[in-house]
């Protein structure tokens, strides 16, 4: 078991965002948390990559504890993650956004720079080549030397996940990757995913689309105010009772 | 290294330029006009180490800038410490105070990191004042020598100084250069332009921040030293909030996370002060609104406007 | 004992001005997200007009304090209307540049136009009073009562009338306070205007206390941001209670130990603060 989660509880004052939760991300499969709006999801994201020091419970990597530590820890462990609103560094170009996410696989340090030592060399020419090769894989050399703040919103999430797999990561993390973008943004956007875990990444991803997240998924985990109210397969959830509750009686659709 | 060929002739030009400077003008008081615009060049680059390529505001820079100059005036002053041992121990005891300082300020970002760095700088000018014993008060130390000679070498004369002045100068463009087209300035960017972000991709923000601070001091104290040994004298008005704001002056105008910019800006600026002498009055009256125009409407400077600033990470070796 | 209660009336006059400034200070903050370097300067011209007003027009201490209320309003105002205004959306570094720049105007301007030089302000409330052992100029006591009566208006001000409301609300929420339809230009414009009043208040009470000169304002600049961040950036009853705390702080300390010490003493606790709480002691909140 890749990610495991045990009895995860995020408490911001009285409120308790994320309340005594257990996950597991298997390795090679692509797992999906979904639930209606305010169930936790992005709080339980911010737990997992460090962005948040969970109130209580237990989160391992690989069987290490990952609980609480620092975001950029975490990501050297092998955990990268794209953010809601698409984050990319502003005033940068694309392949400029994607080599500085190879960095912590380098170990140049000032002296590096300074002497202009062969490891500075030999580390810089491979960030390049690797988020090139990143960006081929996320379909999106074509823009490396364009700004960001001129590519379409599209383009920006395959781009962020270039970012986040030129580092490696053995877990990506997912966060509303398809919000905002049409349906056949959408469809490429699906194929790309299901590449990344053909490649040997584990994927775990928050998503409102339900089409998507019923075609691609292996398992999901819904969250309702906090709490795990089901999981299973796509189909098993689909007919779940208590999900489509949670939903509102609304069917799962779109 | 890769530079591209027209950038490497324009400073092999720039270079020959300087060397030649002192032999060619025959006004020793313009030589050291441009001498004094050299040492607070450094102590500038030190600035846009913080602000350009790390985009926080540090408002401690003329201080670490007084630190410097008093630490090595007083080393050479007050106990006969020779210049090349003065030089390194106040930039040392400078870096050990930013990090020092560090330590509390970098807990903080944006406004009140430069809150807490004016008031570190303002501090640091009243305990320079206070201690008079030490410091010489508001009179300040005079009786700073020349750097003792080294071999054949002098350094009693203006032009030996200049050319000893400008050394450090290249050392200290080359350094920030070499460091800003590296990996290493990719990190510390990536920090400017959205710390999550970084943190999220593994770069430890905090530790950034901190070697960009300790640079920035360490810069400013080479400053200070050099200009205390210069002019042979160190006040407390060379440690101030003025001076902080003259280094962000000539910052501004010259342009941030440029390669020339702060040089430029420094010269440019200082230049034009020497010149419009008879109006020195209303110096800090004409730079106020310069600044304020220039923050609204020429955010990148100079070297921004020329298309510089974004060059320094487009596709080349880092 | 009465040495102690001399001091602790010196000590809630200086209180008293150093709220006002804060209080400016905080507003701004609050309602801008941005620290405005240049209002000391605001304060140092609130006492320079009435200078002005007392000698060279030879008004009433009333009527000049009138019109630097007024003068300074506007001036306080056009800091957004001509600067703030233009920066809005921009990284807050850039405002935070364009405050030092006005700060750096206003101190070359005032010292190319006064010079350097200490001026003595002339107040007519030099008697002293006597209460309790306890002897206070007329002027302090004047500094109290006028500072109480600003903070007390601003109060009304900020809670009972529109305006103040839509500070408050723009202060907690800018989005939420533009998509209720506040028009959230002017009631940035009016904040600044606000602040000027205050600190001319200030400034202009404490004038006939200590000497006017140029750089009066850096100080106290730096004392009212330790006051705005112990309080909450944009509390005005944190801003009223810092300044108290923070002025009887010094003034014990300068009594009892010595004055070095009192003047690191607000440092001290800006040190203090911002290890333990990098945000500040109190989140915002009007």
């Amino acid at each position: 078991m890749l990610l495991r989660v045990e009895r995860l509880a995020m408490n911001f004052g009285g409120l308790k965002a994320v309340d005594d939760v257990d996950l597991d991300v298997p390795d090679g499969e692509i797992t999906a948390v979904i639930g209606p709006n305010g169930a936790g999801k992005s709080t339980f994201f911010n737990v997992v990559s460090g962005f948040c020091k969970p109130s209580a419970g237990r989160v391992a990597l690989d069987g290490v504890d990952i609980a609480g530590l620092p975001p950029h820890r975490i990501a050297r462990l092998g955990v990268a993650r794209t953010f809601q609103t698409t984050k990319l560094f502003p005033e940068a170009e694309v392949l400029d956004n994607v080599i500085v996410g190879r960095r912590l696989h380098t170990r140049s340090n000032v002296f590096d720079a300074v002497l202009r030592t062969k490891r500075l060399r030999t580390e810089a020419a491979e960030c390049r080549e690797r988020a090139k090769a990143a960006l081929a894989f996320a379909g999106v050399l074509h823009l490396e030397s364009e700004p960001v703040g001129s590519i379409s919103q599209e383009a920006c999430k395959r781009v962020a996940i270039a970012l986040a797999l030129v580092s490696e990561p053995r877990l990506l993390l997912l966060d509303e990757p398809a919000a905002g973008i049409n349906e056949e943004e959408t469809s490429g956007l699906t194929a790309l995913i299901r590449k990344v875990v053909e490649s040997g990444v584990a994927v775990c991803l928050v998503e409102h689309k339900m089409r998507m997240v019923m075609d691609l998924s292996d398992r999901i985990v819904v969250l309702n105010q906090g709490k795990k109210i089901a999981e299973g397969t796509p189909a098993e959830i689909r007919q779940d009772p208590t999900v489509i509750d949670a939903y509102l009686g609304g069917s799962s659709h779109a | 290294m890769e530079f591209p060929r027209a950038r490497g002739v324009g400073v092999s030009l720039l270079l020959l330029t300087a060397i030649v400077f002192p032999l060619i003008v025959d006004n020793p008081y313009l030589v050291s006009v441009v001498v004094t615009a050299y040492v607070t060049a450094i102590a500038v680059y030190g600035l846009d180490v913080m602000l350009g390529y790390t985009g926080q505001l540090s408002l401690a820079q003329g201080g670490f800038f007084g630190v410097g100059g008093y630490t090595a005036g007083i080393l050479m002053a007050s106990y006969d410490v020779s210049f090349w041992i003065a030089l390194p121990v106040a930039v040392a005891m400078t870096s050990a105070l930013g990090y020092l300082i560090g330590l509390a300020a970098l807990r903080t970002r944006g406004d009140y990191f430069a809150i807490f760095t004016l008031a570190v700088g303002v501090m640091i000018v009243i305990i320079i004042e206070r201690w008079e014993d030490v410091t010489g008060g508001t009179d300040g130390l005079i009786g700073v020598p020349a750097p003792s000679g080294v071999g054949p070498l002098q350094f009693d004369s203006l032009t030996a100084q200049y050319y000893l002045i400008l050394f450090f100068l290249v050392v200290t463009i080359y350094v920030v250069w070499s460091l800003m087209d590296s990996l290493v300035g990719r990190t510390f960017v990536a920090v400017r332009n959205s710390e999550e972000l970084a943190r999220a991709v593994g770069i430890d923000a905090g530790r950034t921040h901190q070697l960009a601070f300790v640079l920035s001091a360490a810069l400013a104290g080479l400053g200070g030293v050099l200009y205390a040994v210069f002019l042979g004298y160190i006040g407390p008005a060379m440690g101030g909030v003025q001076m902080t704001f003259m280094m962000l002056v000539y910052l501004m105008i010259g342009g941030v996370a440029s390669l020339a910019g702060p040089l430029l800006g420094t010269l440019l600026v200082t230049g034009l002060m020497q010149v419009l002498q008879a109006f020195a009055e209303y110096q800090m009256m004409a730079l106020g609104p310069i600044l304020v125009v220039v923050i609204i409407f020429f955010p990148h400077g100079l070297a921004g406007l020329a298309g510089h600033a974004k060059r320094l990470f487009q596709r080349r070796g880092g | 004992m009465t040495l102690f209660l001399q001091q602790f009336v010196n000590g809630i006059a200086l209180g008293s001005v150093y709220s006002l400034v804060a209080l400016g200070l905080t507003l701004v903050y609050g309602v801008l997200k941005v620290p405005n370097f240049a209002h000391g300067a605001l304060y140092m011209a609130g006492a320079y007009v009435t200078y002005v007003m007392l000698t060279s027009f030879g008004a009433s201490y009333m009527v000049a304090m009138a019109v630097s209320i007024a003068v300074l309003a506007v001036l306080g105002g056009s800091m957004e209307w001509l600067v703030f205004r233009r920066l809005e959306g921009k990284s807050p570094v850039h405002a935070m540049i364009a405050a030092l720049g006005m700060l750096f105007f206003m101190e070359g301007t005032a010292d190319v136009i006064w010079g350097p030089t200490f001026r003595q302000v002339p107040s007519p409330f030099n008697d002293v009073v006597t209460l309790l052992g306890v002897s206070i100029t007329e002027q302090r006591i004047l500094v109290i009562v006028a500072a109480v009566a600003v903070m007390v208006g601003l109060y009304l001000l900020l809670k009972r009338t529109l305006v103040g409301m839509s500070i408050e609300a723009m202060a907690q929420d800018r989005e939420g306070a533009l998509l209720v339809g506040i028009d959230t230009r002017r009631v940035a414009l009016l904040t600044f205007a606000i602040s000027g009043v205050l600190a001319a208040a200030a400034g202009s009470l404490i004038a006939p206390l200590l000497l006017v000169f140029p750089n009066m304002g850096e100080l106290i600049i730096l004392k009212a941001f330790v006051i705005v961040i112990l309080g909450g950036m944009g509390s005005v009853p944190g801003a009223i209670l810092g300044g108290y705390l923070l002025a009887l702080a010094e003034t014990m300390a300068g009594t009892y130990v010595s004055f070095a010490f009192s003047e690191l003493i607000a440092f001290a606790l800006l040190v203090l603060v911002l290890v333990v709480r990098p945000t500040g002691l109190f989140e915002k909140g009007v």
